[in-house]
């Protein structure tokens, strides 16, 4: 964990927000699931910083969304190429890009069993941008091979698919996902943290420069807008996160 | 409009029927799911629409289920649904796995009358290998290749769900839980419980009717005041969250389950309003 022998100064929350709101730059449109609140704040910190140009749908929100179509507009605006980012993570992620978020063992009688695979067989492959977050980064969580993809990194040429992962942000470190190659990119290591370690706790293969720069720590100036306007916001949708992180408590209504 | 208790409802579901249910939060009929407990309903196959959780696990645990098709089975931010998980293991039921689109697109084709639906997305999961009754074409509009999958329709035997209220004439109000109208529109019979009957007719008010389905979708209704309980109703009632972790606590053995499902399943309003 981050608990360097020096104070940074910013959570690892606000850290991670602060990472996967750079890649969200330019987005006009962020959707978010429910239970992801690092992204989500990360969506509501894009939005503040270019509230103009950027929109946000937290899924199941009251206040964060604008839908009123049942369960499949999402899926129905994602398909039509009206969503630009999206968040998906997996039980399992490996160095392809495949997410796993059905089980582990063989299929269907599985030794561990997830919930399923949600919306991410479509999600994955008509969002342009897809960022894949983990907040557990272990040999666990990332393997050379998923036992069962929900949803492939990449698909063949001639198969109909504008979106993919875009970055792979976990509690250790950040990757890019090179498309070409269909293989993650070491970006970055997270202050704290050691590229023995990101070898020691990743189960696959990447790709890496020669010399690996520390995540960039939160903009000051993000941090206070975290900090001030944006704690309340995020507490509407995330309570228990927002509560843990900032000790604030949801804006009355 | 004449009405129905729990149980008449829960006994027009003949065993092996194949259930169409909402997602947790958008209206679940769980009173008539105790119900259909009760009265040993024995081989259904479930189709949620397109996750489930609460509703799938207590029937799975109490030996109803034959298939669930599904998205995605959860207790949300309660984890694992742990009766769900035990059959899977045991290979004690059949899952049927999908995404959420795939689901409500193939009821779609269902309430269209129409053979399948086509969806982008799914080639290369192994969501597709699995799934035997889905079929991959080229895409018969372009020009040359673009493979795409095709989904059978779904016609459910039944609809079940619970509601807001309905009115005098059978006509049922469900608000924003869109989907709802689109299972009741391709299911050959829907059963609903409602919180109430209003007197009054929705297809007459302009601003409610378009949320509301048409009385003859509707085969039956029962009044169920916290019919939903301890999953939320949308505008109505929250999750009861304390009840949802004396389930997980419960759901993790299998005796824990059966004292859990032994006991009286009754919102804690109503059992104060009982016994005043």
């Amino acid at each position: 964990m981050t608990t360097a022998t020096n104070q940074p100064g910013f959570s690892r929350e606000e850290l991670l927000i602060c990472v996967i709101a750079r890649l969200l730059q330019g987005v006009d449109h962020i959707a978010v699931g429910v239970s992801s609140p690092i992204p989500g704040s990360a969506a509501l910190l894009a939005r503040a910083i270019a509230p103009s140009t950027t929109r946000v749908t937290v899924l199941n929100s009251r206040d964060l969304q604008d839908l009123n179509d049942g369960v499949s507009e999402l899926f129905d605006q994602a398909a039509q190429g009206r969503i630009g980012a999206f968040f998906l993570s997996g039980g399992q992620i490996d160095g392809s890009g495949n997410i796993n978020l059905v089980g582990i063992g063989e299929y269907p009688k599985m030794t561990v069993r997830w919930s399923g695979s949600f919306g991410s067989a479509l999600l994955y492959y008509l969002v342009p941008r897809v960022i894949l977050f983990r907040d557990e980064h272990t040999r666990r969580t990332m393997v050379d091979k998923v036992d069962f993809i929900s949803a492939p990194g990449r698909s063949d040429s001639g198969i109909y698919r504008p979106g993919g992962p875009r970055a792979l942000v976990t509690n250790l470190c950040a990757f890019r996902y090179d498309k070409q190659r269909g293989r993650f990119h070491l970006e970055s290591i997270h202050p704290g943290h050691t590229l023995e370690e990101v070898l020691d706790q990743t189960g696959f293969e990447f790709d890496k420069p020669d010399t690996i720069p520390v995540t960039t720590a939160p903009e000051p100036e993000r941090l206070t807008l975290l900090r001030t306007q944006l704690a309340a916001l995020i507490a509407d949708p995330y309570p228990a996160f927002a509560e843990r992180v900032w000790k604030i408590t949801a804006l009355a209504r | 409009m004449s009405t129905t208790d729990l149980d008449a409802l829960a006994a027009r579901i003949p065993d092996g029927s194949r259930v169409a249910i909402p997602t947790s939060r958008h209206g679940v009929a769980m009173q008539a799911t105790h119900a259909l407990i009760n009265r040993r309903v024995r081989d259904l196959h479930l189709v949620a629409v397109p996750t489930a959780g609460l509703q799938v696990d207590l029937l799975i645990g109490a030996g109803c289920v034959k298939t669930v098709e599904s998205a995605g089975i959860t207790l949300d931010e309660h984890g694992q649904a742990p009766r769900f998980v035990a059959a899977v293991k045991a290979g004690t039921i059949n899952v049927l796995d999908t995404t959420c689109p795939a689901l409500i697109s193939a009821i779609q084709a269902g309430e269209k009358g129409i053979p399948f639906m086509p969806m982008r997305g799914l080639l290369g999961s192994d969501l597709l290998t699995h799934r035997r009754d889905y079929r991959v074409i080229d895409n018969p509009m372009a020009s040359s290749g673009d493979p795409i999958v095709l989904l059978p329709a779904i016609v459910p035997d039944f609809a079940l769900f619970h509601a807001p209220l309905a009115d005098c004439h059978g006509n049922v109000w469900i608000g924003k839980a869109r989907e709802l109208m689109t299972m009741a529109h391709a299911a050959r019979q829907t059963l609903v419980s409602v919180e109430e009957i209003i007197d009054t007719n929705l297809l007459h008010d302009e601003l409610r009717s378009p949320a509301t389905i048409p009385a003859p979708y509707i085969s039956a209704v029962s009044v169920c005041e916290q019919g939903a309980w301890p999953l939320p109703l949308p505008d109505r009632y929250a999750a009861d969250n304390d009840e949802l972790c004396r389930y997980v606590l419960a759901g993790k053995t299998d005796s824990g389950f059966i004292d859990y499902l032994n006991k009286q399943h009754k919102p804690p309003s109503l059992s104060i309003a009982a016994t005043a």
